[in-house]
């Protein structure tokens, strides 16, 4: 009894900023001036030119979470091996940028991109930029994780492999690799969700040419008047949503198969 | 170790921390003056007075002035776009007694009858806007009764003179792929399909749907040229020598002008857009004699004289221009002469034919990435 009491307070917190927002999007998706009213919705689902920035918005997303996975799993794989002391120092030099509003760092480089080479004109509004920008934003939230999979991975496991006569691949790739699968599952999660929702850095290092599916959202609420646009942005939102929820379910069913066949070894 | 570290950096934030300090402006030679021109008196009124306008929009010591005149308690509230405005004039809970939208956003606010008419006995200074304005505003507001003329000014072309060799007098340029990488376009529905429609020969207010869409099809094979799509940003990146054209707002020209040798700006051949912003009252307003108060406060020919030097947008208030430096009333980005005026038209409101806009940009915006 006294415990459920404890959850009142988050669950109350729930229902104002998670709950009803939805149903405000869910609510506008459908009316139009207060009217219930499917045109806008039907119409924003059959337009295939948002389906193309949706499309354009998965595959930045999926770059950018590749790029922090090559990147990440090795720094995180030799920082497990470390002393505890020195990697604790190490990891804590990766999170000293995150202490900084991602905002600011975001404004950083677009002044670094622009100005830094005197000369060239500058880097901005290319497709490498924004991606390196958001790889720079993201990779701490997957190394994270995979350095706490990793640094947790029971070190007998590895000697038992290497007794039996494994090499140090075959070592990796049949016992440390599929351990790791959750860290792995976590740190994707934490990199493509709020790359698939990028909206600042293809603004800001974009320089505006860059529009992905957070901007185009925007651009249904603030930037046009016509009368129906409140049911556009939000059915768009709702898209995302579903977007993110099923790569949730995906990445989830991963971990889920990867636990039962951990508990084979 | 640490200590050598933690002194070194407090060394350079405090070499930061000077160079920041060096930095303020040398300061103008007087005090400016706030005086008002024909020795007003304002009654004391009391209350709020809910102001909306654009960012900064206005010389703050304007406000402090009226709230100390006036006994009125200003809220002052700033927002990003004429669309953003629309909604929140619509929305059922406004609480703005005053804001500034611009012309087309006018017309349709008198449309949807959101607007309360002007009562100009309480606005003597209105005798100083001038005539050639109220003109060209009777055309999106008739008979001037919903709204005043508040700062106004052109869409051209800036350009810097280092990096452009030719001629620049037609929108043509901008679609040179010699400048490719250089050109910033403006991130406005209705000023970047302006722009476009201003190229092909049509009317910026045009009905027909095939010319917006031409339009639109001419933004797109213009994006592998651009260096991108901005608002704000690209007055700095003009400033700083980092792109050679930009569309451009007038007032933002002016400033830019000012600071960088360099760079021209021009209203091409072909036409632009001329803007105005205006001061309306919304019918829901709480507050309609403050409001009207504050409307005669800045249309005082010296108080709007130090706004205008503010801002560096365009006044159209003959008084403030009459008490300007020679360096204001003869430049031609800031003054321009009524023949520049003549090929310029304003925005009307499109009804519902908005919506071929509407989609026309976002399909420009979906084709950004390839």
């Amino acid at each position: 009894m006294k415990r459920k009491v404890l959850a009142y307070p988050y669950i109350v917190w729930m229902i104002l900023f998670i709950v009803i927002p939805m149903f405000f999007i869910l609510y506008y998706a459908v009316n139009v001036n207060g009217q219930f009213d499917l045109t806008k919705f039907w119409d924003t689902l059959k337009d295939g030119g948002k389906w193309t920035v949706l499309v354009e918005s998965i595959d930045i997303a999926l770059k950018t979470t590749a790029i922090c996975l090559l990147l990440g799993y090795p720094i995180a794989y030799i920082l497990s091996g470390m002393k505890k002391s020195v990697a604790g120092f190490i990891s804590v030099l990766f999170f000293v940028p995150m202490w900084m509003n991602f905002v600011l760092r975001t404004y950083a480089w677009h002044a670094i991109l622009e100005y830094v080479i005197p000369g060239v004109r500058g880097f901005l509004g290319l497709e490498g930029s924004v991606l390196m920008v958001l790889v720079y934003d993201f990779l701490p939230f997957m190394i994270l994780p995979l350095y706490n999979t990793l640094s947790k991975l029971d070190k007998s496991l590895i000697e038992a492999s290497r007794d039996l006569g494994a090499n140090s691949v075959t070592t990796f790739l049949r016992v440390v690799l599929p351990l790791s699968v959750p860290g792995i599952v976590s740190g994707i999660t934490m990199v493509f969700i709020p790359a698939i929702t990028a909206f600042t850095v293809p603004v800001l290092i974009g320089n505006g040419k860059y529009h992905l599916y957070g901007n185009e959202i925007e651009l249904a609420f603030k930037s046009l008047s016509g009368q129906g646009d409140f049911a556009v942005g939000s059915t768009l939102s709702i898209i995302l949503l579903i977007s993110v929820l099923v790569s949730t379910l995906i990445m989830n069913h991963f971990d889920k198969d990867q636990q039962t066949g951990g508990q084979m070894w | 170790m640490k200590k050598i570290l933690a002194l070194t950096l407090a060394a350079f934030m405090l070499i930061a921390l000077a160079a920041c300090g060096g930095n303020t402006p040398s300061g103008s030679d007087d005090e400016p003056d706030y005086s008002f021109a024909d020795g007003d008196q304002y009654e004391h009124i009391g209350g709020k007075l809910n102001i909306l306008n654009w960012g900064e929009y206005i010389d703050e010591e304007l406000i402090a002035i009226f709230e100390e005149e006036t006994g009125v308690e200003v809220n002052y509230m700033e927002m990003t776009s004429n669309e953003e405005m629309l909604i929140k004039l619509r929305s059922a809970d406004c609480v703005y007694d005053m804001c500034f939208p611009s012309d087309y956003i006018i017309e349709k606010l008198i449309a949807d009858d959101l607007l309360l008419p002007l009562d100009m006995d309480k606005i003597p200074n209105a005798k100083n806007i001038a005539p050639r304005m109220l003109e060209i505003t009777n055309g999106f507001d008739p008979g001037n009764k919903y709204s005043l003329p508040y700062m106004w000014g052109t869409v051209g072309i800036l350009y810097n003179t280092t990096m452009v060799d030719e001629e620049v007098d037609s929108w043509d340029i901008l679609w040179n792929e010699k400048y490719s990488g250089q050109i910033w376009q403006y991130d406005s529905v209705r000023d970047a399909i302006a722009v476009s429609l201003l190229r092909l020969g049509y009317d910026i207010n045009t009905r027909n749907a095939d010319e917006v869409n031409q339009a639109k099809d001419e933004l797109i094979k213009q994006i592998p040229l651009l260096k991108g799509l901005g608002t704000d940003d690209i007055r700095t990146s003009m400033k700083n020598n980092m792109a050679a054209l930009a569309v451009i707002y007038s007032g933002d020209a002016f400033d830019a002008c000012t600071e960088n040798e360099d760079l021209a700006y021009v209203v091409p051949k072909e036409g632009s857009n001329v803007w105005f912003d205006n001061v309306v009252i919304p019918k829901s307003a709480q507050n309609v004699e403050a409001a009207h108060a504050f409307i005669n406060f800045i249309n005082d020919a010296n108080l709007a004289a130090r706004n205008t030097e503010y801002i560096f947008y365009s006044s159209p208030n003959q008084g403030a221009i009459d008490l300007l430096d020679e360096e204001f009333r003869s430049n031609e980005i800031f003054n321009p002469s009524d023949e520049v005026l003549a090929r310029c038209s304003v925005f009307h409101d499109l009804g519902d034919f908005v919506e071929v806009f509407n989609n026309a940009w976002s399909e420009y915006h979906a084709a950004m990435r390839k």
